[in-house]
């Protein structure tokens, strides 16, 4: 605890803006402004002042542009690789499914944008309107915004600090035309850090209707799912509940199953109980899933007789449940 | 993931002292902020500035001692912490390499490149790629399936002009010892109870008798192959670039 030793307490995660200095105490603290961490930072005044603890003015935009979004759902995971954007596309299409309803898909990993390939519209660009970007539509009622569409070649990197994504995502949300929406689901990068914190802050007034947390079994990714359960409690969001991906695998030869990620300590279903979180259910590992999102194919629609596919449409069901919109 | 889950950071006069994976030995130091938390549970939930300035501390006030070599675990993507690596590091820039891990599939090739482009964009001099989870062996027929796709990184290796490091397949054992590295297994608390440093000895043979430590082995044979390669060539530029300054202009 060395280095938190002598720290002042802690800030409100929410209110600490994203060029602040290391250790600033955040612009709605009764020290803001006033702190030793404030000397020589370009907003001290302002802080100072008190005008900060008002609201952000990105925020009546947002609220404006959400006002016609009914539910957000959040798809989060502590590691990488775990399956969020697969499990995020599937949720898409899930939704999209019923024609009747308006889904959005809004992928906030920045520097990872895996969503347009697993959507099979890597090769899309975005169009901006009077009323705003247009999202880039996979069907109909299915609409996707991502950085992947704005990036000249798809081995572009974005090496951005903190700053510029929140930017990115400000914009995400008050400048593109999501239109009436019923569903929006939002992909975010793995961690608990500035993309997190961000959406969260600017989504506080209109409010997220829950988090689906995405793990894989075994103990060393269930590690970081305890820590993005507890970033949920902290900032207030629900959790809807814990999928556990990737657990087991039938030999396509022997038929026998097998877990390729052992889960040691009881895998995801014993850390929800311990969490106190719903098990919304495991899916097996198919090789056709890795398969149909590097060609960007809906993996349901595929293979609707794989183990994989009814876990997941099981999955989507309960979400639905839970949500109270079945 | 090294077992040494629980343990803590102390001060010394001369900085922080870093956690020995390999008890009295202390051949194998090791830094984290698991080691700064109260509870495993509790989440980080920090913006740029305060990741930042962890790493430096990490970098500046940590009592490495003689290292011959530092491997630094980064996060995925190509944001703060990657930049901040960079930019700490910028001193020492010419010791400096990377290697690329990636999954076969098309999906993660693409965070691979954009990984490669920033190397670039860093100039950090890569020493090749590794294919990990590429196929799994089937424990009870010994079928080999390929869960992620398989020789996308060999591919992406070829295309990109870098040396291919290896393929790693999916190792139950590895992930049963990686995880259960942390708690108590049957028989391990009498390794334990033969000493601090027996036991984390035990973790180093134990690793080794997995069935793709000697796979390992090549990869990191490999590396170290690059790694003399990558020096003498900075060598040389950097005597070329003196002669350059020294001739005089004509």
């Amino acid at each position: 605890m060395i280095a938190l030793q002598h720290a002042a307490p802690a800030p409100d995660p929410l209110s600490v803006p994203a060029n602040a200095p290391e250790h600033c105490p955040g612009t709605e603290s009764e020290l803001a402004g006033k702190a030793d961490a404030c000397a020589g930072c370009a907003n001290q005044e302002i802080c100072a002042s008190g005008q900060t603890r008002g609201p952000d003015p990105a925020l009546p935009l947002v609220r404006e542009r959400m006002s016609t979004v009914k539910r957000k759902i959040l798809v989060l995971s502590g590691k990488g690789g775990v399956g969020k954007s697969t499990f995020t596309a599937q949720l898409g299409w899930a939704f999209a499914a019923d024609g009747q309803l308006q889904t959005g898909i809004m992928d906030v990993d920045i520097c990872g944008p895996s969503i347009p390939t697993i959507l099979g519209i890597a090769s899309e660009q975005v169009h901006s309107s009077s009323s705003g970007w247009s999202p880039v539509y996979v069907q109909d009622n299915l609409g996707v915004m991502s950085v992947g569409f704005m990036l000249p070649s798809s081995k572009d990197a974005i090496m951005w600090r903190g700053p510029k994504k929140n930017g990115l995502i400000s914009q995400f949300l008050k400048d593109v035309d999501w239109g009436d929406l019923d569903y929006l689901v939002i992909d975010t990068p793995p961690g608990t850090s500035d993309e997190h914190l961000s959406i969260v802050q600017y989504l506080k007034e209109s409010g997220i209707d829950g988090a689906v947390v995405i793990t894989t079994p075994q103990e060393v990714a269930l590690q970081d799912v305890r820590r993005e359960i507890d970033f949920c409690r902290k900032v207030g969001i629900r959790v809807l509940g814990l999928v556990e991906n990737m657990s087991g695998f039938v030999c396509p030869n022997c038929q026998t199953e097998s877990q390729i990620f052992k889960p040691s300590t009881g895998g995801g279903r014993r850390l929800a109980q311990d969490m106190n979180v719903e098990f919304l259910g495991s899916v097996p590992l198919d090789p056709r899933i890795g398969k149909s999102a590097d060609y960007g194919v809906s993996f349901l629609d595929e293979y609707p007789d794989s183990p994989a596919s009814v876990a997941y449409l099981d999955i989507i069901d309960r979400i639905k449940d839970i949500l109270g919109d079945s | 993931m090294l077992g040494l889950d629980g343990h803590s950071v102390h001060q010394s006069s001369d900085g922080w002292v870093p956690v020995y994976a390999d008890g009295s030995e202390a051949r194998l130091a090791c830094m984290s902020v698991g080691f700064l938390l109260k509870r495993k549970e509790d989440s980080v939930v920090w913006r740029g500035p305060k990741k930042n300035a962890m790493i430096r501390q990490f970098l500046s006030d940590v009592r490495w001692g003689e290292l011959d070599y530092l491997v630094i675990d980064t996060p995925p993507g190509t944001s703060d912490e990657h930049l901040s690596l960079v930019e700490h590091m910028a001193p020492v820039h010419a010791r400096l390499s990377a290697v690329i891990v990636t999954t076969p599939q098309a999906v993660a090739l693409l965070d691979a490149l954009k990984c490669l482009s920033f190397t670039r964009a860093t100039a950090l001099p890569v020493l090749g790629l590794v294919e990990n989870m590429s196929g799994y062996v089937c424990p009870c027929c010994g079928e080999i399936s390929n869960v992620f796709s398989t020789g996308g990184g060999a591919e992406m290796a070829r295309r990109e002009r870098l040396p291919f490091l290896g393929s790693l397949p999916v190792d139950t054992e590895l992930v049963t010892l990686l995880d259960a590295a942390e708690g108590e297994r049957p028989g391990e608390s009498a390794e334990r109870a033969a000493g601090g440093s027996e036991r984390s000895f035990g973790l180093l043979e134990r690793y080794q008798r997995t069935p793709t430590a000697p796979l390992f082995k090549d990869i990191v044979d490999k590396m170290l192959e690059q790694l003399a390669r990558t020096r003498s060539q900075r060598e040389a530029e950097a005597s070329e670039a003196s002669q350059v300054l020294a001739s005089p202009v004509s």
